[in-house]
């Protein structure tokens, strides 16, 4: 049955997402019953995922600004100026529910929608980095959505031509029926050369480029403003269908048009499509736009104006131009082989007006849809984390040579090479470090001795038995893979993934999240410069582990001084930073105590900077062979995973006294890194000098890991135990 | 000694800028011309690159199309007249679509897209793309492909291995060449051939990937500098 037949009503906006007293301010805004495509205009523009109406109020709390921040949250990606006149323009966002209903369309078009994010502001993309978050591997469904979603991730990616150069994947039951799909774009641009969205110039024509028109995707927002349930397959005609050849020709169209003076404003046609484009255009410049949906280029004969509002289809520019450059734009989409067409004007009514086929379909003020868009402060309640775990009394039930190996094993810590082997992770030729060389991937600028840093990070558990201690950590975790590398840490995108936002519990789970991320940012001097929120990432009501995913951004200005995680035989291996023994929410504890409690390691942010910045200071003395940051899993993975990246093994020294082998090994204190030095006295030295925590672990050399008490690990071991679990499982 | 090195762009084109980095350096600086797919002509080259990527998004067999495009009959007019070719993977693909080389290049045996390092045993060195390898050298470069799985009938393959043209195996570090050093199912190994002349190359591998040891490698980096020495005026 076509809507077109349904009377507009408050039933009727239900469906469409808007709550009875939403609908009441559509009906006082309107003056009148809305039609059917004004209702759609409303409900979209007002859905949690256009209109932040849950997060807004809590996002403020992040600190947004530094002298190399050019233009934070609200353009369509941040902006940090990178020196020699260049800026690096990214941003992340998630595409979980997509992903869940298709996880091969789901996933490409994540990647699709944020690269249009990065080269709609006027960059090359230059690199992609994904964090992907699956349920238990035992779950059956957990196999078909990893596969589906690494196909996409590459099949997008792949043919685009853009490298993907880094991410992170984490499994957990919490994740079951609802995994994460995070996507990030990098891109450059030359600082005087960005363009934004704002419309301006009454008159000015409004151009449609790239893709047509198609029916999918409808009411795609407001599929991911919801809880899923057991029908949620049935979800599947909202899903939309990337095409990465036809983007590959629209990023090269738009740069094109973007060496010429042609473009007064420009924006993707992301979620909520022609709609939200259109009304954020207009709205940013404060004019009014009206639009004659008969000049858009359709796939499919018979579309309403309400379907053309509301389609998601995907590679699609809206532009404003100047006026008399529409031959010149023309022609470059011609020469591309791309859709374009003159759909409209800018008006002064401050209104969007649509027409189609004679009729008036939709006249909405915009100032209203925007300023009097729903705002809510929900209900909070705080999390109480758990008390720290007596460490001491931790019962080992296994030898650290074992635990080590099982730890390698394990599918949180095993290597990823079975899904960067899936990934282009060098074409453009600027790729420096690929996955798993370094604690950041390394992308050299074309043209420039610069290069940049990048990375994502979140560890759920801790965010789950701590959020705020959780949103700092993750913030401090990618700060410290960025200075891991020798690189200089400039800002951060956020990927905030939550459950139900009407619910308490989830409210102060995101609220709490936040305050620690914003105290770490200021601590790091590492802002916020964009990001994405997706909430009502629940199915039966069970919700995900909190993920505040961060990708972050550095840059060093020598490329080649980049230090990677591998070590060479005839180092010294030394443990900057306070190692406490700390057990709680490690992977050490869940993995092979077999329990998940305790708080998660604290982060003191003045140690944090303290010893981050001397490792950075380290390394451009030239000092550092290599260089890695103790996460996941503690000292020894760590370690471990330099041997096998450097295929060197190592002796390690006693642990000290006052602390069990299971905590000096496998704790997950916080703030440290693990260097290979040419000469360790000195580092100490100077350590001691800095007033850093230091210490000798051991010694490079051989072929195995020698762990104190005299028994070894031949690295072919290791890796066999490292490589094991995704070759058996996926085949 | 400047090479006149061309370029092609397909739409879907996505490894021109590689390409254009390796020929680059190793010719001092002289950039090569960038042509676009619709152009009926050439400009005096000395030597014409189909690059990789995804043209016309893969979506027909690869390269099927961009096998008929314009530039693609200027393109047999130039192998004909002696014009030496170089085509990368997408690019191998188009150059056995338009005829120019034997056999085909179907889906990875194993079914996935493989983008990783693997080793190259070099073939015969009395070419302009191979001379400053040594017969049986074996190098390391990226590849980065779906569809590389290379097929002929067993006359075709026995009169490559026969005349000298498989220009390039898959071995592994050590050269050797088996089952379990074959990444995508290609008949005999086969990751590169040349046309009768041997005045055409194709071949599934990135070299122009490994040009700078900055960027993990520079065993391709001969085989550029190889061209710019045998055929730059």
């Amino acid at each position: 049955m076509s809507r077109s037949s349904r009377p507009v009503n408050e039933q009727l906006a239900r469906e469409f997402g808007l709550n009875a007293e939403e609908y009441a301010r559509v009906l006082a805004i309107m003056g009148r019953t809305p039609s059917l495509t004004e209702l759609g205009i409303f409900s979209v523009m007002w859905s949690e995922h256009c209109s932040y109406k849950s997060s807004r109020v809590w996002l403020k709390e992040l600190p947004t600004k530094a002298d190399w921040v050019v233009h934070g949250p609200g353009e369509n990606a941040g902006v940090v100026d990178i020196g020699d006149g260049l800026t690096a323009i990214f941003k992340m966002e998630s595409h979980n529910h997509p992903s869940f209903i298709e996880p091969y369309q789901g996933a490409a078009t994540g990647v699709g929608g944020i690269l249009r994010d990065v080269f709609t502001m006027g960059a090359r993309p230059i690199a992609n980095l994904n964090a992907l978050r699956f349920g238990r591997p035992e779950n059956p469904r957990t196999k078909r959505v990893v596969d589906g979603v690494v196909r996409g991730i590459g099949g997008y990616g792949n043919c685009v031509g853009v490298p993907t150069v880094g991410g992170e994947v984490n499994f957990h039951a919490a994740y079951d029926g609802n995994p994460l799909v995070n996507a990030m774009t990098v891109g450059i641009a030359q600082k005087d050369r960005i363009f934004l969205s704002a419309a301006a110039g009454i008159g000015n024509p409004v151009v449609y480029v790239g893709s047509k028109t198609g029916r999918d995707g409808i009411h795609g927002a407001t599929m991911a403003s919801a809880e899923f349930d057991a029908n949620s397959e049935e979800k599947r005609p909202t899903v939309q269908v990337g095409d990465p050849f036809t983007e590959k020709l629209l990023i090269e169209a738009c740069l094109e048009l973007m060496g010429t003076d042609a473009i007064v404003a420009i924006q993707d046609m992301g979620a909520a499509g022609l709609t939200s484009s259109a009304v954020e255009m207009a709205g940013k410049g404060n004019v009014g736009i009206e639009l004659d949906l008969d000049a858009v280029p359709q796939r499919e004969t018979g579309m309403t104006a309400y379907e053309m509002m509301l389609s998601e289809s995907q590679e699609r520019m809206l532009i404003v131009l100047r006026p008399g450059a529409e031959d010149l734009a023309r022609a470059i989409f011609d020469k591309w082989d791309l859709d374009f067409a003159v759909i409209g004007h800018i008006t002064d009514t401050g209104r969007i007006v649509i027409r189609h086929r004679g009729a008036l379909e939709a006249d909405i003020p915009l100032q209203p849809l925007s300023d009097e868009a729903p705002l809510y402060r929900r209900p909070i309640r705080w999390p109480v984390p758990p008390g720290a775990l007596d460490h001491e009394a931790i019962q080992s039930p296994m030898p650290v040579q074992r635990a080590l190996l099982q730890l390698m094993a394990s599918p949180d810590l095993c290597s990823r090479a079975w899904i960067w082997n899936q990934y282009d992770a060098v074409v453009g030729g600027q790729t420096v470090k690929r996955p798993g060389a370094a604690d950041a991937a390394i992308v050299k600028i074309e043209g420039s001795t610069r290069a940049l840093a990048l990375t994502t990070d979140c560890t759920p558990r801790y965010c789950q038995a701590d959020p705020k201690m959780g949103g700092c950590q993750a913030v401090a975790e990618a700060w410290r893979n960025i200075t891991a590398t020798g690189a200089r840490p400039l800002a951060i995108t956020d990927n905030m993934n939550f459950g139900n936002p009407e619910k308490p519990e989830i409210m102060g789970q995101f609220a709490a999240a936040i305050q620690g991320m914003a105290a770490a940012c200021n601590a790091l001097d590492f802002p916020v410069v964009s990001g994405n929120v997706s909430l009502y990432n629940e199915t039966e009501g069970r919700g995900i582990l909190p993920t505040p995913a961060i990708g972050g951004l550095g840059v060093i200005e020598d490329a080649r001084l980049a230090r990677g995680i591998a070590i060479a035989p005839h180092l010294d291996l030394v443990l900057i930073g306070e190692t406490a023994g700390w057990l709680g929410q490690s992977l050490w504890l869940r993995e092979i105590a077999g329990r998940e409690d305790g708080a998660p390691p604290p982060v003191n942010l003045v140690a944090e900077r303290r010893n981050g910045d001397f490792v950075r200071h380290q390394i451009a003395a030239g000092g550092v062979h290599a260089c890695h940051d103790v996460s996941d899993g503690g000292l020894l993975v760590a370690i471990a995973e330099m041997a096998l990246a450097g295929d060197t093994g190592c002796a390690l020294e006693e642990p000290p006294d006052g602390i069990t082998p299971a905590g000096f090994w496998f704790g997950e204190d916080q703030s440290r890194y693990v260097i290979a030095a040419h000469d360790a006295s000195g580092l100490l030295a100077e350590a001691r000098r800095a007033g850093v925590p230091a210490r000798l672990l051991g010694r490079t050399g051989g072929n195995e890991l020698t762990c104190p008490g005299g028994v070894s690990l031949s690295l072919g071991e290791l890796r066999e135990a490292h490589e094991r679990f995704f070759a058996s499982w996926m085949g | 000694m400047s090479l006149r090195a061309g370029i092609v762009i397909f739409p879907g084109t996505n490894r021109e800028r590689d390409m254009a980095i390796a020929l680059t350096r190793a010719s001092g600086g002289q950039a090569p011309a960038m042509i676009w797919h619709k152009d009926a002509t050439l400009p005096p080259l000395d030597l014409v690159v189909l690059p990789g990527g995804f043209s016309h998004g893969d979506y027909l067999r690869c390269g099927a199309m961009a096998a008929q495009s314009p530039v693609m009959r200027a393109v047999r007019d130039f192998a004909a007249a002696g014009g030496y070719v170089l085509g990368v993977c997408n690019g191998f693909q188009i150059l056995t679509e338009a005829g120019l080389l034997p056999g085909a290049l179907l889906r990875n045996a194993g079914l996935r897209f493989l983008a990783q390092d693997h080793h190259l045993r070099v073939g015969r060195t009395d070419t302009v793309f191979t001379g400053n390898y040594t017969e049986g050298q074996v190098i390391r470069v990226v590849l980065a492909h779906g569809d590389g799985n290379y097929v002929a009938d067993e006359q075709t393959l026995d009169r490559l291995e026969g005349d000298g043209l498989v220009a390039f195996r898959y071995c592994d570090a050590d050269g050797a060449i088996g089952a379990e050093t074959n990444p995508n199912g290609s008949a005999r190994g086969i990751a590169g051939i040349y046309s009768a002349d041997r005045r055409i190359l194709g071949l599934m591998p990135h070299p122009e990937d490994y040009v700078d040891p900055l960027m993990g490698g520079e065993d391709g980096a001969p085989m550029f500098q190889g061209l710019v020495e045998a055929l730059a005026a």
